[in-house]
């Protein structure tokens, strides 16, 4: 653990008790239908009463600035908040609004722009998140979905899949080409696109960790030209550093769930007898444990360093992000199985939690860049 | 005197008195080409001044031969050593393992005889725990000690013991009691010089000599040489491998980065990248992995400051053995046939350096307690992990 000052020890004791009580590992589940996928119905993945309340403790404004009513806390603080999250795989758009959406207008929003959507924001009212990826893969210098000037406006046509809580998001911060050719990094435009624009369609897609992000399909949406986020062309840099945060974000969640399933998993070495002894005394099994305590180390001490380096404003965030998404992802891959693993064939079982860490596990790994991703991108950063 | 004045004071003072000809050169004693560099005229200067400043053991008390600094002031020293490539030439089995047990449990007399001539580098001394019979589980060694009264009789074998050739003295366990196996072991410290000790060197896969067989008939040793209680030694013992340990994962935490030797050896593609993508692949994931290594030393340095808890020193020990282990092997790949020489004018020295490097990285995993060892620790201190 980093070495909290004494607000953010307050914070994070706060977020334990009310995780506990209010986001336990049971929220998820009943997501779930009894087959182990997703609930089918019109749920958007998370619940706005319970967002209220994280409002209420002012977590969504923990990266606003004052001005805006946020508490501008800091990033560390919002992570250990995020990871809390995580151990209990609580599903919530706080990541993808306080954490993501807060940041892009925090690095890229006009005053104007700041002052008419970071209060929301801060308090809650108001859900944005990213939508960036189109295909199978995270490459944000791939992006296809056209936007092209349209009078004293713009018009976009494309699409955008997986969105992270698009499903109950009020607005989109989305990616663009308005030039150049995919792969082009030139070329890239954000936009700030209200969910309730005419021509702008949503569809739930359902994925293995019932948290139901969206498919969106854009037919001659029409925006203002105040809809730009940042620079016509030149969206690129802004893009990335809007993504480093959400990766750091992610990667504060696994952290979270990596956690939690070794704990629980232990938990069960511990109690678990056969062959006349408790499974935790067989060596294969205590070495085991011992080296994915050690992959915690490795992650947590990688997650807390990026957070920090947010707050520092240190220059070598991209590194630090690709460093800390990439080992976190590894390391909630491998203990997350192992956790299905070593509790046998109760851990097969949709009664049990393993199968929910697995599923959502897989998901974390991949948003905004997996680990192969995120190794050649620190590799050509350091000149490998 | 605040730590940013302390700071800019220890800067200068080493800017001035570092021999720039020793820059990026390792101070790790007992280590492949130490001993040549150990013996330069700007070793003996460099290891003199620091002695005079007290700065080789800064957190000792002056009347030790330290400066009576303080945890922090200790660890400036190290950060604005660093910056400029130096090193500690005191830096010793002395000063990272006896010097801090016998401050812990020996009485004044023996700190007084020892610990002024650790901290000037003048008494260079080697461990004398394993036996042939008694590795990972030390505590079943044999070397008997027998009090004589006026003086104690060792009898008995060790082996593994770096550097005992080149030693003044030996901290050694010895069996003072045979009737209980951890209890009935004694601290010993012993003068390599006494009648009845022969040091045979034996040589290692790596061609160095860095240890050796100890073997020790009817040498006499004074009473006053026992640190703690009779019978008291294994927890002295404890104490010290704990220090070793943290010594262990703390050595050379910093490494060059392995990118421009790649560039040189493998070649380039057409967008600036290492050229075999699969050994690039695997040198990221390694170097990723120090990354986060570096980043938990700096975490785990914190925490211990803040009171934290303190269990992690096994967990960074087979963190650091795999991922240098695996960097070593690297190496090797990088420079392929120029990395398998052995000797002779056709390898660089870099190139033959390598694969004695890599040779001598296998014993990360053994010294110190071994890799197995280490997690047996991990799983019963740091998560509770039952014997049965
Ligand atoms: C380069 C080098 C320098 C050294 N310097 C010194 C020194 O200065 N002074 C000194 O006293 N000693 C020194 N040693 C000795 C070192 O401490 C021992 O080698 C080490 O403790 C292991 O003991 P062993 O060699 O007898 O191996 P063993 O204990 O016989 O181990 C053999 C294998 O069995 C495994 N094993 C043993 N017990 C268990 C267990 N309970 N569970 C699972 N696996 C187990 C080990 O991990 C290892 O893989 C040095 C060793 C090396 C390689």
């Amino acid at each position: 653990m980093a070495v909290l000052n004494e607000e953010q020890a307050m914070l994070k004791d706060m977020a334990v008790e009310w995780v506990r009580d209010r986001m336990p590992i049971s929220v998820v589940r009943g997501l779930y239908d009894h087959g182990g996928g997703g609930k089918p119905g019109d749920g958007v993945g998370f619940d706005r009463d319970t967002y209220a309340e994280m409002a209420a403790m002012g977590w969504t404004g923990i990266v606003v600035p004052e001005t805006f009513g946020g508490a501008d806390f800091g990033y560390l603080s919002l992570g250990l908040i995020v990871e809390e999250l995580g151990r209990t795989l609580a599903p919530s758009p706080l990541l993808s609004s306080a954490f993501v959406a807060a940041s892009a207008l925090r690095l890229g929003g006009s005053a104007a722009q700041q002052e008419r959507l970071l209060p929301g924001i801060a308090a809650g009212s108001l859900i944005g998140t990213l939508a960036v990826d189109e295909g199978a893969h995270h490459a944000p210098a791939r992006i296809t979905l056209a936007a092209a000037r349209s009078g004293a406006g713009w018009r976009l046509d494309g699409m955008k899949r997986p969105v992270q809580d698009g499903m109950g998001a009020d607005l989109f911060i989305v990616a663009a080409r308005t030039a150049g050719a995919p792969g082009d990094t030139h070329g890239i435009t954000l936009f700030l696109v209200p969910a309730d624009s005419a021509g702008l369609d949503r569809r739930r897609l359902d994925q293995i960790d019932a948290r139901c992000p969206a498919l969106l399909t854009f037919e001659a949406v029409a925006l203002d030209e105040d809809a730009v986020l940042g620079m016509v062309d030149e969206g690129y840099p802004l893009l990335e550093a809007i993504l480093d945060r959400a990766r750091i974000g992610v990667a504060a969640e696994l952290l979270g769930l990596a956690t939690q399933a070794f704990d629980t998993t232990l938990d069960y070495l511990k109690t678990r007898v056969q062959f006349g002894q408790i499974i935790g005394s067989f060596q294969a099994l205590q070495h085991r444990a011992s080296e994915m305590f050690g992959e915690l180390q490795l992650t947590r001490s990688a997650v807390e360093a990026a957070l920090d380096a947010l707050d520092a404003g240190d220059a070598n965030v991209a590194q630090l992000a690709s460093l800390a998404k990439a080992i976190a992802g590894e390391t909630a891959h491998l203990i997350s199985n192992q956790m299905v693993q070593l509790h046998g064939g109760i851990g097969m079982t949709h009664e049990h939690d393993a199968g929910l860490y697995l599923k959502r596990a897989r998901v974390a790994e991949q948003c905004y860049g997996g680990a192969s991703f995120h190794r050649e991108r620190w590799g050509r950063l350091n000149g490998y | 005197m605040d730590d940013q004045d302390f700071r800019l004071e220890a800067r200068s003072w080493l800017r001035e008195n570092f021999p720039p000809a020793l820059t990026n050169v390792s101070g790790l004693i007992f280590q492949g080409n130490a001993h040549a560099a150990a013996a330069s005229a700007d070793f003996q200067l460099w290891r003199q001044r620091m002695t005079d400043k007290g700065w080789g053991v800064p957190t000792w008390a002056p009347r030790y031969g330290g400066a009576g600094l303080s945890e922090a002031q200790a660890k400036i020293i190290g950060e604005e050593l660093a910056a400029i490539g130096g090193f500690n030439p005191i830096r010793s089995y002395g000063t990272m393992m006896l010097g801090p047990t016998l401050l812990e449990y020996g009485n004044e007399e023996q700190k007084l005889e020892h610990l002024p001539w650790i901290a000037s580098h003048e008494r260079r001394w080697c461990q004398g725990f394993s036996e042939p019979g008694a590795g990972s589980d030390l505590a079943s060694l044999q070397t008997k000690c027998v009090d004589m009264g006026d003086h104690w009789l060792v009898n008995g074998q060790k082996i593994w013991t770096s550097g005992a050739d080149q030693a003044d003295w030996c901290f050694a366990l010895v069996r003072t009691d045979t009737s209980r196996k951890q209890g009935g072991i004694s601290f010993l410290l012993i003068d390599m010089k006494s009648p009845g000790i022969e040091a045979r060197p034996i040589v290692l896969i790596s061609g160095s000599t860095h240890f050796c067989e100890v073997f020790f008939n009817d040498v006499k040793v004074p009473k006053g040489n026992l640190v703690g209680e009779v019978n008291g030694g294994w927890s002295i013992a404890k104490r010290l491998l704990q220090f070793e340990r943290s010594s262990l994962s703390e050595v050379k935490t910093d490494i060059t980065p392995l990118a421009p030797l790649a560039h040189r050896y493998v070649g380039s593609d057409a967008e600036g990248r290492i050229a075999d993508p699969d050994l690039r692949a695997r040198m990221v994931h390694n170097a990723m992995r120090h990354a986060a290594y570096m980043a938990t030393v700096r975490r785990f340095t914190q925490e211990a400051k803040n009171g934290g808890p303190n269990n992690g020193v096994s967990t960074l020990k087979n963190l650091w053995s795999t991922i240098i282990q695996r960097r070593s092997e690297l190496v090797i790949e990088i420079l392929g046939a120029h990395g398998l020489g052995w000797a002779g004018e056709d390898y660089s020295p870099d190139e033959r350096e390598a694969s004695r490097a890599l040779l001598h990285s296998k014993a990360f995993s053994i010294y110190g307690g071994s890799y197995e060892v280490q997690n047996n620790i991990t799983a019963k201190r740091s998560l509770g992990l039952p014997d049965r």
